[in-house]
């Protein structure tokens, strides 16, 4: 175990990036429930947060706020890079309304058939296509 | 030997993600997506982003959770897989 470690580094961020994102493709592509599918594509987008923000760590070193009586100079390099966390701010009120705008959706599909789960909606669209 | 915190807390992450997607009930998914939610936003503050920690305990974990279940409310709570 411990030479797993030593082998890996600080590096298994990436490891659990990596599955993490297998695990939310694996949900949208296989799943038929349309909420799991929802859930998967959030797993996505915050597995590709958690790449970004490893991306930024510095081993050692403190969290990007200065101090009140810093008299000395700010050097930057004593900081965690602060940029990939702004970026990921974005992301992830943009992932909250990707995920509000296809609960709706997925609401008004229920509302329509009757079910969430994805054959059912398919075999109903071909029966009326059939009756038309 | 003592584990680093965040070899833990990302392993705890991992197993709340495939737990959330494999449950055969869509609440339990909600519910199990929320904690998924928190230990990834208490990964962050580990990481020392700590932005990133505060927008994703109310945004992420809050008002996800909130719609997710208000979803499964109105809709059904059974699943096929």
């Amino acid at each position: 175990m411990e030479q797993i470690f030593t082998a890996m580094g600080a590096k298994y961020n990436y490891v659990a990036y990596i599955i993490l994102m297998m695990v939310g493709l694996y949900a949208m592509i296989v799943k038929s429930n349309l909420v799991k599918k929802i859930i998967g594509m959030s797993i996505f987008q915050t597995s590709i947060i958690l790449f970004y923000v490893s991306t930024a760590y510095k081993t050692g070193k403190t969290i990007p706020i200065v101090p009140y009586d810093a008299h000395a100079a700010v050097q930057a390099a004593d900081f965690i890079n602060p940029l990939p966390h702004v970026l990921m701010l974005t992301a992830i009120v943009v992932s909250v309304a990707t995920l509000g705008v296809a609960l709706a959706l997925a609401m008004k599909i229920y509302r329509q058939y009757g079910t969430l789960e994805e054959d059912d909606i398919h075999e109903d669209l071909r029966s009326e296509e059939g009756k038309s | 030997m003592s584990l680093p915190i965040d070899f833990i807390v990302l392993a705890l992450v991992v197993i709340c993600g495939i737990v959330a997607i494999s449950v055969k009930d869509l609440m339990a998914a909600a519910i199990v997506f929320s904690a998924y939610s928190f230990l990834m936003c208490l990964s962050w503050a580990v990481m020392g982003a700590v932005d990133v920690a505060f927008t994703e305990a109310t945004v992420g974990a809050g008002v996800s959770t909130v719609f997710c279940v208000a979803a499964v409310f109105h809709s059904t709570r059974r699943t096929k897989d």
